[in-house]
C-alpha cells in the first residue's frame, strides 16, 4: 500500500511544474507577456483536466498515504479545474482594461488551484494543511491585487488576518486529535475511531473537541455562518474575476475536504458533528436569505447567495449518508456553473468603461441588451432553484437526502428559506424587465464572456437532459468515498 | 394504442414554435409580425393535435391512454412518463384551446416587446400541458414549477400599473405552497422508492404519514386553486395582468390546483382526505363561496369582480371533489372546464372594453348596448354561463355538485346554493351598470362594436359554453370511467383501514 508512487498524483505534478515554467516566463519576458501567460494557464489546466479524466478510477495512494485518488476526488477536481479554467480565462479582458495585467496574477490562481486539487486528495491533516495554506495564501494575494485600491487592500487584508485565524484554529484541532488519537492519518484515524465503537468505549472528549476546532476551521473556508463575517467585505473588495474565482473553485474544494474529512475518518463520530453541521446549516440558509434582501452591491449579494448555496450543501453533509454526498456533488457542479455564468455578466457591467456594481445599474437591461438580460433571467431563476432549471435539481437532491436521514425540519426551513431566497433573485429580473433603463451598460461584451454567458445559460436549461449521467457520475464519486 | 408520442408532440410543439420565434430577426415591425404569426400558428397546430387526443381517446376505461415512458434518471427511478386519462385529457383541450385564443386576443393589444411575449405564452402552453400530462412525481413538479416563469414574466413585464407588486405576490405565494410539495414528494420517494403515478395511485401509504403529505399537498393546491384565505394573490394578478395572462390564469392555471386534488390527495392520501374533507375543505370552501361573493359584489373593478367570483366557483369545485361521490366529482370538472371557458371569456370581454377606453372601472362605463349590440349578446352569453343559467355549461357544473353535496352533507349543500344566489346578484349587478342604461359618458359615443377577430375568438368558447350545457354527456362520458375508478380506489382504501378513526391517525403515545 503504502509507496512514493506518484502517477496517480500526476495532474497535480504536472500543475506544479507547469505553474514554474510559467512562472520563469512571465519573469524573463517580463512586460507583455500577461496575455501568453494567461492563456497557457488556461491550457495547462485544460491538459490536467484531461489528464484525470483519464487517469483510472480506482483507488490509489501516493505519498506515503498522505494523498489519494478515487472516483469522488476525480469529480472533484474536474469540477475545481473547470471553475479555475473558466474564471482565469474570463478575468483576461478586465486585468487588462484595469491595468492589473501582471503575469503574476494567472500564475498565482495556478498555484491556487493546485493547493485545491492537493486538498481534495488530502488523505492526512497534514497534507489537508498544506494544500489548504498553498490555496488560501496565494487566494490572500490575488484578492488585494490591486495595490493601489484601498477597497482591494482592505479586502485582502481583512480575508488574511481572518483566514490566519481559522487556519490557526484548523491547526490546534488538528493537534487535538493528533495528540488522543495518535496519528494524523485519515484512514488510522477511522481505525481509531471504530475500535472505540467497537469495544463501547465513548470517544474522547478531547478528540470531540478537535473534531469541532477542525471544522470551525474548514466552516470558515466555505464561508458558512457563523464564520461568514469576511465574505461580504472580501467579495466586495476584490477584482471582479478575483470574485469570480473566490465564489467557485475554492468553495468546491473546501466543500469536498469537508465532506472527505468528515464522512472518512470522522464517520464514526456522525452523531456528534452532526449537530454542528445542522446548525451551520441553517444558519447560513436563513442568513445567505435574508441578508440578501436589501444589498445593493451585486458582488455583495453574490456574497450572501453563496453562503446561502452553501447551507444548502451542508444539508446534504447533515445527512450522512451516500445520497447526501451525492446531491452535495450534483449541487457543487451546478452551483460551479451557475456562478461562473453570474459572474461572467457581472464582469460585462460597465457603463462608459468603467465598472459598475450596483444592482440598480441592471436597471432596463431587457431592452438594452435582450440577450444578456435573458442568460441572466436563466441564471438567477436557476439559482432560485425554480425548474425545469438546473438550480432545481440541486436542491432536488440535497433535499431528497435530507428527507431520507429524517430531517424534516431541516428540510422545512430550507425550502422556506429557498423561498425567500427566490425574492432577491427574482428583484434582478425584475429591474431588467419591469423597469425603464437608466444609463444603458456597455456594449458589445467581449467574445470570451458571450461564450461564457451563453454557454452557461444553456447548461441551466439543458441539464435536464444530461441529468442522468451527470447524477450517475455523482453517485460513483458519492460511492467511492463510502467503500473507501 | 399507437406507437408515436402523441402527448410529447402536443407538449413540446409550442416549446419548438417559440425556439423559432427566438431566431427571428429582422426590423422591429416584421419581427413583431412574424412572431404573432407562427406564435399563432403553431398554437393552432398544438391544438389540432389536441382534437386528435379527443377522438383517438377510448372511453369507458380508466386506463392512462397514449402512455410514453422513457427512463430519465436512472439511479432513482425517475422517467419521462406520460399519459392521459379521462381526468386530465379534457384540461390537455382546455390548454391548447386557450393559447390561439389568447394569441388572438394579444394581437393588437400587445405593442412592446411582441416577440418575448409570444414566447412566454409558448412556452407557458408548454408547460401546462405537460403538467397535465406528467404521470411522474418529478415530471410533474418540474411542470407545476416551470409555469411560475412565463406567468411571472407576463404579469410582470405587460401587466398594469401595480404589476411588480402583483407579479412577486404571485411568483411568492405559489413558490411557498410548492416547496412544502416538494418535500412532499420527496418524502413519498422515500417511502415507496418510486415517483411513478399509476403506480402510487394503487400503493397504499401508512397513515400517520398521509396527514403530513396531505398538508404538504393543500399548502400548494390551496394556493393555486385558490382556496380562502390563500386566495389574495389572485384579484391583484388578474387584476394587474394583460388580458391573455388573466385567462391563462383564471382558464388554465387555476385548474391546477383542482387537478392536483383530484390526482393526487384524494386517491393518494384517502384516509387523511377522510379526516380533513369537514375539517378543512368544506368550511375554506364555504366560506370562499359565500365571502367572496360578497367582496365580489362591492367591487368596483371588473377584473377583479370577475377574479373574486373565480375563487367563488373554484370553492364549490373543491366541494365536488371532497364529496366523492360519482356526481359530485363529475360535478367539479364540469365546473372546471365550464370556469375555464367562461371566466377566460368574461376576462375576453372585459379586454375588449378595456382595449377601447384603457379603463377596466364600472363606473366608467354605462348603457354599451346602444352601441355595441354585438358585445352586449355575447356578454350575457357568458354571463349568463357564469351565473349558471340552464343551457349553459355553469349550470350543470353546479348542479351536479350539489346534487353531490346533498348525498353527503345537506348544510353544506345548502350554504353552497346560496352563495351562488349571490353569485347571480353580483354578475347581472355588473351586467345592467355596463351594459343597460342611458349612455351618459359622452366618450362612449364613438365606442365600436366587436370586430371579426374578436368575434373569431368568442365564436369558439360560445359554443363549448352551449355544447357543454346542452350535451354534457359528451364530457361525462370521458370522465365517468376515471371517476368512478378514483371512487372505488377511494372507498376500497377506507374499508381497508375501517373507516377513518382518529385515533390511527393522530397516535397518542
Amino acid at each position: 500500500m503504502i509507496s512514493l508512487d506518484l502517477t496517480s498524483a500526476l495532474p497535480e505534478v504536472f500543475l506544479a511544474c507547469a505553474a514554474m515554467v510559467l512562472l520563469m516566463l512571465g519573469v524573463f519576458r517580463r512586460a507583455g507577456s500577461t496575455r501568453l501567460v494567461l492563456v497557457l494557464t488556461v491550457v495547462v489546466l485544460a491538459v490536467a483536466l484531461l489528464l484525470i479524466v483519464f487517469s483510472p478510477d480506482d483507488r490509489a495512494l501516493a505519498f506515503n498515504g498522505l494523498f489519494v485518488t478515487d472516483n469522488f476526488t476525480a469529480y472533484m477536481k474536474v469540477l475545481v479545474l473547470l471553475g479555475a479554467a473558466l474564471t482565469i480565462g474570463m478575468s483576461l479582458g478586465y486585468i487588462e482594461r484595469e491595468q492589473m495585467d501582471r503575469f503574476e496574477f494567472p500564475v498565482l490562481m495556478l498555484f491556487a488551484t493546485l493547493g485545491m486539487l492537493a486538498m481534495v486528495s488530502a488523505n492526512d491533516l497534514i497534507s489537508l494543511y498544506l494544500g489548504l495554506e498553498l490555496q488560501s495564501l496565494s487566494l490572500y494575494v490575488i484578492t488585494a491585487f490591486r495595490r493601489d485600491s484601498v477597497r482591494s487592500s482592505e479586502a485582502g487584508l481583512k480575508y488574511f488576518v481572518l483566514g490566519a485565524l481559522s487556519s490557526g484554529m484548523l491547526l490546534y484541532g488538528s493537534s487535538m486529535v493528533y495528540g488522543f488519537a495518535g496519528s494524523t492519518n485519515f484512514e488510522a484515524l477511522a481505525e481509531v475511531l471504530a475500535a472505540d465503537l467497537a469495544f463501547g468505549r465513548a470517544p474522547s472528549l478531547g478528540l470531540i473537541v478537535g473534531l469541532v476546532f477542525l471544522l470551525a476551521g474548514l466552516a470558515f473556508k466555505v464561508s458558512a455562518v457563523p464564520f461568514h463575517m469576511w465574505t461580504p467585505d472580501v467579495y466586495e473588495g476584490a477584482p471582479t474575476p478575483v470574485t469570480a474565482f473566490l465564489a467557485s473553485a475554492p468553495k468546491v474544494a473546501a466543500m469536498a475536504l469537508i465532506v472527505r474529512v468528515m464522512v472518512g475518518p470522522f464517520g464514526d463520530l456522525f452523531e456528534q458533528w452532526q449537530q454542528i453541521v445542522v446548525v451551520i446549516s441553517i444558519g447560513s440558509m436563513v442568513l445567505g436569505a435574508f441578508a440578501a434582501i436589501n444589498q445593493t452591491n451585486i458582488k455583495r449579494l453574490m456574497a450572501y447567495s453563496s453562503i446561502g448555496h452553501m447551507g444548502y450543501v451542508l444539508v446534504g453533509l447533515a445527512a450522512g449518508t451516500e445520497a447526501g454526498v451525492l446531491g452535495i456533488v450534483v449541487y457543487l457542479a451546478i452551483y460551479l456553473i451557475m456562478n461562473i455564468g453570474t459572474f461572467a455578466c457581472i464582469l460585462c457591467m460597465s457603463q462608459e468603461g468603467r465598472m459598475v456594481e450596483r444592482i440598480e445599474d441592471l436597471k432596463g437591461l431587457g431592452k438594452s441588451n435582450p440577450l444578456m438580460a435573458l442568460a441572466l433571467t436563466i441564471l438567477m431563476f436557476s439559482m432560485a432553484g425554480i425548474p425545469p432549471l438546473a438550480g432545481f435539481f440541486g436542491k432536488y437532491f440535497v433535499f431528497l437526502a435530507a428527507i431520507k436521514a429524517g430531517l424534516y425540519a431541516l428540510a422545512v426551513i430550507g425550502v422556506l428559506a429557498s423561498v425567500v431566497g427566490a425574492f432577491y433573485y427574482v428583484r434582478i429580473v425584475k429591474l431588467m424587465y419591469f423597469e425603464e433603463p437608466a444609463e444603458v451598460l456597455d456594449r458589445p461584451i467581449g467574445a470570451v464572456l458571450r461564450l461564457m454567458i451563453t454557454g452557461t445559460s444553456l447548461a441551466m436549461v439543458l441539464f435536464l437532459l444530461v441529468a442522468g449521467p451527470v447524477v450517475g457520475g455523482a453517485g460513483a464519486a458519492a460511492a467511492a468515498l463510502f467503500a473507501g | 394504442m399507437s406507437d408515436w408520442p402523441l402527448l410529447s408532440l402536443i407538449t413540446f410543439l409550442p416549446l419548438l414554435g417559440a425556439a423559432f420565434i427566438f431566431f427571428i430577426r429582422g426590423e422591429q415591425e416584421d419581427i413583431a409580425r412574424n412572431a404573432r404569426s407562427v406564435a399563432l400558428w403553431f398554437s393552432f397546430g398544438t391544438f389540432v393535435l389536441s382534437l386528435w387526443l379527443w377522438f383517438s381517446f377510448e372511453r369507458g376505461t380508466a386506463e392512462f391512454q397514449w402512455a410514453e415512458e422513457v427512463l430519465w434518471i436512472p439511479g432513482f427511478n425517475i422517467t419521462y412518463r406520460m399519459g392521459v386519462d379521462g381526468i386530465s385529457m379534457p384540461f390537455v383541450l382546455l390548454s391548447t384551446l386557450l393559447t390561439p385564443l389568447c394569441i388572438l386576443a394579444s394581437w393588437e393589444a400587445i405593442k412592446v416587446r411582441v416577440k418575448e411575449y409570444m414566447i412566454a405564452f409558448l412556452v407557458l402552453e408548454t408547460m401546462m400541458v405537460g403538467m397535465f400530462c406528467a404521470l411522474d412525481l418529478v415530471v410533474f413538479y418540474i411542470f407545476f414549477e416551470g409555469v411560475l416563469i412565463p406567468m411571472f414574466l407576463i404579469i410582470g413585464i405587460w401587466g398594469g400599473a401595480r404589476r411588480v407588486y402583483s407579479a412577486f405576490k404571485f411568483f411568492l405565494f405559489t413558490l411557498a405552497g410548492s416547496v412544502l410539495m416538494l418535500l412532499a414528494i420527496l418524502a413519498i420517494y422515500f417511502e415507496t422508492g418510486i415517483t411513478d403515478i399509476p403506480t402510487l395511485l394503487d400503493t397504499r401509504l401508512p397513515p400517520e404519514m398521509q396527514t403530513w403529505l396531505w398538508l404538504a399537498f393543500f399548502a400548494s393546491f390551496a394556493v393555486k386553486v385558490p382556496m380562502w384565505p390563500v386566495h389574495t394573490w389572485l384579484p391583484d394578478a388578474h387584476v394587474e395582468a394583460p388580458t391573455a395572462g388573466s385567462v391563462i390564469l383564471a382558464g388554465v392555471l387555476l385548474k391546477m390546483g383542482g387537478y392536483g386534488f383530484l390526482r393526487f390527495s384524494l386517491p393518494m392520501l384517502p384516509e387523511a382526505s377522510a379526516l380533513f374533507t369537514p375539517l378543512l375543505i368544506y368550511p375554506l370552501s364555504i366560506i370562499a363561496v359565500i365571502y367572496t361573493s360578497l367582496v365580489a359584489l362591492a367591487q368596483e373593478d371588473m377584473k377583479k369582480l370577475i377574479a373574486y367570483s373565480s375563487v367563488a366557483h373554484m370553492g364549490l369545485v373543491t366541494v365536488g371533489i371532497f364529496t366523492v361521490t360519482q356526481q359530485g366529482i363529475e360535478g367539479a370538472m364540469i365546473q372546471m372546464l365550464s370556469h375555464g371557458v367562461v371566466s377566460a371569456a368574461l376576462f375576453l370581454i372585459v379586454g375588449v372594453i378595456y382595449d377601447r377606453m384603457h379603463s377596466r372601472l364600472i363606473e366608467r362605463y354605462d348603457g354599451l348596448v346602444e352601441r355595441m349590440p354585438a358585445y352586449a349578446l355575447m356578454f350575457m352569453v357568458f354571463m349568463l354561463a357564469s351565473v349558471g343559467l340552464p343551457g349553459t355549461s355553469g349550470f350543470v357544473g353546479e348542479f351536479l355538485v350539489l346534487v353531490g353535496a346533498f348525498q353527503v352533507n345537506t348544510a353544506v349543500a345548502v350554504l353552497c346554493a346560496s352563495g351562488m344566489v349571490l353569485g347571480a346578484a353580483y354578475m347581472l349587478y355588473l351586467y345592467r351598470r355596463v351594459i343597460f342604461g342611458k349612455m351618459t359618458k359622452e366618450d362612449l359615443r364613438t365606442i365600436l362594436d366587436l370586430s371579426w377577430r374578436e368575434k373569431a375568438i368568442f365564436a369558439p368558447l360560445i359554443a363549448v359554453v352551449l355544447w357543454m350545457g346542452i350535451y354534457p354527456m359528451s364530457f361525462i362520458d370521458v370522465m365517468a370511467a376515471s371517476v368512478a375508478n378514483v371512487i372505488d380506489n377511494y372507498e376500497a382504501a377506507l374499508a381497508a383501514a375501517e373507516g377513518p378513526s382518529l385515533a390511527a391517525l393522530w397516535p397518542v403515545e
